[in-house]
């Protein structure tokens, strides 16, 4: 291992915070749910949370909670996920691709504007936090 | 003796008296104590006087010029765990082990000694058995955590 | 873990306690366990489990942390570990009976921050306390580690160094609170003899029974303590620094070295660091076990390799220490402050604490208390913030009497004294001290005559024996408190003890004699009744004093409540009870040994004590 020079030391600095600010705690700016039933697995949701770990990690976001949960109870429309921006209502997104996750993530997530032509219903559901 | 083991340790601090106490601290970890041979070699090697590595040896507690038992019992008799009953406990472990404070068992299994406080004061009284710590032991306890060693 | 997992990212990091007190309650098996069930779930491409440092919370562990979301689990069993993978991590539903509920309360509490016992505090030296795996230093980097060093190293002189420590106000956390930024000042001001090198020191020796912040620090957060003395040793031209662990403290030992050896492969020790050309190395001595090695002096005797003897000062180490050359030392939380205070200014730090005492200051919160952990909170805080806000009152519905501060050196203060706001002119006042900042709570079962006893035997013991008043002084004392807890005191004990401590105090030689009359001292001006009772009526009002306890059964409850249930017979260490099952049961006074045995088994409260 070569000796640090500053920026150096600043750079891994920036690549694991990257990966750590998730635990600095905090308000959430918005929760994320991948429904991960079976159904949901076998249609894909795992690539849908793969695709939205990368965001995290990408971004260095320490306020967005990805979860999973269990079968929404609507197979023939998986994968899906709810998205809950802190302060509003959950939005329920439904056939997803990692394209549309992307999307989604980006517009809804972290510009709060609902992607109206993937969604399903709009506060249909709460979830615990 | 092991006098390999002995030479290994010198060679390790590279025969330097002034890490002397270091020294003296690989010797108790490795038998449990410090033998009376061993400190004679020590000496002789470092070329210091054998009173002078007496005096360190009976100066500080992690020293012990007796055998330790296999599984040094070490009851903490710090502030916190005074005041959470640890006499009490202390008084339990030498009944049951049949041995004093400061002893060690016929049989070598263990030994019983007081300490002040291992740093785990949240959860006094407490016991350290070997590296193994112990928390919130009442009299009644004892027994149970004596019989996790017996073999 | 491989390289490649290292660089990955995880949705979730369940932060596992790794403090020494957490490790005693398994907190390694649940950690093993988490693993295996995220495994088995299939989640271990999206969940990382982290070991970190004490989260001080002590009284609930093991502890587990949910990141993000702050979540709190408390008291986890091997057992639980299945229910709560499942339900949180697949099923998104936090699991609300494992988490923290308030004594007297029914709600459970989620979110950590919204516990009381956190939310007082102010984190400064335990800032990463429960963040970070504190053997990888790129996670103490990520949290703005080594910034507050690169800026002392390349954007500071030493003399603009030493003025942003004197202005922050920053005071010893070892005990005596000598201002740090003066004590740098005198070690730079200091020539070294025949042009030899200045030296570095870190107090992990933390003799004070019931303290455990500076193993704590020690144990979770290492890399701050090498950054303060790195920033020390630029402001006061030392090469070569020293970091003394209690050999008690085998953890902390192993982290620290673990520590020096990432920060000497980053290149963060050794020579020539960040390529400024300043060099400073560290090495790690373990004590030997003497409670007197804390002292300066008398751990630097040891550092040589010398009996852990104190020396009359001046000269002050400042002047001539280790092997007679300038030696600045400084306690494990001092040096921990260090980098925060560099990297966010003297002003800020300065505009925490009292007009005398700047900062925060790390308390371990133990004894008769139901929240007992550690907890850091801004100088001036009351003691009744502290006992009753954070540390949630006394167990039991037992009554407050007195709170032990400063360990051996310090003193007892009783209620009269709660709305104290505390910082090391105030606890002086009182008769106390600050100390390393051990605070053992005190209920109305603790006796203080026998807490004075229990010290002076600590004293005692631990003096070092070199000079007479404290060697002679303690014994005597001892002896007057001993025969007093016994029932044989006399009136005169009482001025013969006072006049004794004052004399103590006043002659010994180093710290340990001159404060260890103040237990005495203090209990004596609080507590006086007590030793009058122990005196004149041969009782201990707590039944701590074992000679004076009279042990008997109420035959009636024991036959009623307990069906004579037999087990304090069976416990009774000298066949003192008669009885038998369903029987009441007796005690033979002439063959009780006064152990207390039946008292702590009965579970019908049919043993009384008087
Ligand atoms: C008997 C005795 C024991 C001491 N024990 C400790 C100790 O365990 N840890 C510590 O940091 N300072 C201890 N001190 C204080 C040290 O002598 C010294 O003042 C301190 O390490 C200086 O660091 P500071 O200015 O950062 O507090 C002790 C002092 C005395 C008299
Ligand atoms: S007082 Fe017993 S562990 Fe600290």
């Amino acid at each position: 291992m070569p000796k640090l020079t500053l920026e150096e030391l600043a750079k891994i600095r920036e690549k694991t915070k990257r990966l750590t600010t998730i635990r600095e705690g905090g308000e959430y700016r918005a929760k994320v749910c991948v429904h991960m039933g079976t159904c949901g697995i076998a249609a894909g949701a795992r690539s849908i949370m793969n695709a939205l770990m990368k965001e995290l990690e990408e971004r260095a976001l320490g306020d967005v909670l990805l979860t999973n949960s269990g079968c929404a109870g609507l197979c023939s429309r998986e994968p899906m996920a709810t998205v809950e921006v802190a302060g509003q209502a959950p939005v329920k997104y439904v056939d997803l691709t990692e394209k549309k996750i992307k999307e989604i993530f980006e517009k809804h997530v972290l510009g709060g504007r609902i992607v109206t032509e993937y969604a399903l219903g709009i506060g249909s559901e709460k979830t615990d936090f | 003796m092991n006098q390999g083991k002995v030479t290994e340790i010198l060679t390790k601090y590279q025969a330097d008296e002034s890490a002397l106490i270091a020294i003296l601290q690989d010797i108790q970890e490795e038998y449990s104590y410090l033998p009376k041979s061993v400190l004679v070699q020590v000496s002789k090697e470092l070329n210091v006087p054998l009173s002078r590595v007496l005096s360190l040896a009976t100066f500080f507690k992690a020293f012990s010029l007796k055998p330790k038992g296999k599984h040094p019992v070490h009851v903490c008799l710090g502030t916190a765990c005074h005041v959470r009953g640890a006499q009490r406990v202390l008084e339990k472990f030498e009944r049951e082990l049949g041995i004093k404070s400061g002893e060690t068992s016929a049989d070598q299994e263990f030994s019983l000694d007081a300490v002040r406080c291992v740093g785990c004061c949240g959860l006094a009284p407490v016991v350290q058995v070997g590296e193994e710590v112990h928390g919130k032991i009442t009299q009644t306890k004892v027994a149970g955590v004596i019989k996790k060693y017996k073999q | 873990m491989t390289e490649a997992a290292k660089e990955k990212a995880f949705r979730v990091h369940l932060m596992v306690c790794a403090g020494t007190g957490c490790v005693s309650n398994h907190s390694f098996e649940i950690k093993e366990a988490l693993e295996k069930e995220i495994k088995k779930l299939g989640l271990d491409n999206e969940v990382l489990v982290v070991t970190t440092g004490c989260n001080g919370f002590c009284e609930r562990g093991p502890l587990l942390v949910v990141q993000p979301g702050n979540i709190f689990y408390q008291q986890l069993t091997v057992k639980d570990v299945p229910h709560l993978v499942e339900e949180h991590l697949l099923k998104g539903r936090p699991v609300k009976k494992l988490m923290y509920t308030p004594p007297k309360e029914k709600t459970p509490i989620p979110v950590l921050s919204d516990i009381d016992f956190f939310r007082k505090q102010v984190l400064i030296a335990l800032r990463n306390r429960g963040l970070i795996d504190p053997e990888k230093i790129d996670e103490y980097i990520a949290r703005d580690g080594y910034v507050a060093m690169g800026k002392a190293l390349t954007q500071m002189t030493p003399e603009k160094i030493i003025a942003e420590i004197t202005i922050s106000g920053l005071r010893g956390r070892g005990g005596a609170g000598f201002p740090t930024g003066l004590k740098w000042q005198m070690v730079r001001n200091a020539v070294s003899a025949n042009g030899g090198a200045k030296y570095l020191i870190c107090n992990g020796d933390e003799g004070d029974p019931g303290a455990f912040m500076d193993r704590s620090i020690l144990e979770a957060d290492p890399h701050s303590v090498i950054e303060g003395m790195l920033i020390g040793a630029k402001a006061v031209g030392a090469t070569q620094g020293f970091v003394y662990v209690r050999n008690e403290y085998p953890l902390a030992i192993k982290r620290m070295t673990i520590a020096l050896e990432q920060a000497r492969a980053y290149g963060l020790l050794g020579q020539d660091i960040l390529g400024t050309g300043f060099d400073f190395d560290i090495k790690i001595v373990r004590g030997a076990g003497a409670f007197v090695c804390g002292e300066e002096t008398a751990l630097i005797a040891s550092v040589e390799g010398r009996l852990g003897e104190p020396r009359t000062r001046p000269p002050y180490p400042a002047q001539s220490g280790l092997w007679g050359q300038p030696t600045g030392i400084n306690n494990v939380e001092t040096w921990a402050n260090v980098p925060s205070i560099i990297a966010r200014g003297a002003k800020w730090y300065a505009s925490i604490g009292t007009p005398t005492s700047k900062g925060t200051k790390v308390f371990s919160l133990v004894g008769k208390i139901n929240n007992t952990g550690l907890v850091e909170v801004p100088m001036g805080i009351t003691l009744r913030e502290i006992i009753y806000d954070i540390g949630g009152g006394i167990p039991g519905g037992k009554a407050f009497k007195a709170v032990q501060t400063g360990g051996p050196s310090g003193g007892c203060i009783p209620k009269e004294q709660l709305d104290l706001p505390i910082d090391y002119e105030s606890l002086t006042q009182a008769g106390s001290m600050m100390g390393s900042g051990g605070m053992v709570v005190m209920d109305e079962d603790t006796c203080m005559v026998d807490v004075a006893r229990y010290f002076l035997s600590f004293t005692q013991d631990e003096s070092c024996g070199k000079c007479t008043p404290c060697r002679e002084g303690t014994k005597a004392m001892l002896d007057i408190l001993t025969r007093i807890t016994e029932g044989k005191g006399t009136e005169e004990d009482l001025s013969l003890l006072q006049d004794m401590a004052l004399a103590v105090k006043d002659s010994a030689l180093c710290g340990l004699g001159k404060t260890a009359p103040n237990p005495v001292l203090t209990t004596m001006r609080y507590f006086l009744n007590e030793y009058e009772t122990h005196i004149r009526d041969k009782k201990c009002p707590a039944h701590v004093c074992r000679q004076l306890n009279v042990y008997t059964i109420d035959e009636e409850r024991c036959l009623n409540k307990g069906k004579g249930c037999d087990l304090c017979r069976r416990n009774c260490a000298s066949d003192a009870i008669q009885g038998a099952k369903n029987e009441a049961h007796r005690i033979d006074q002439s063959k009780c040994i006064k152990c207390g045995v039946c008292f702590d088994v009965c579970n019908f409260g049919a043993v009384k004590v008087d």
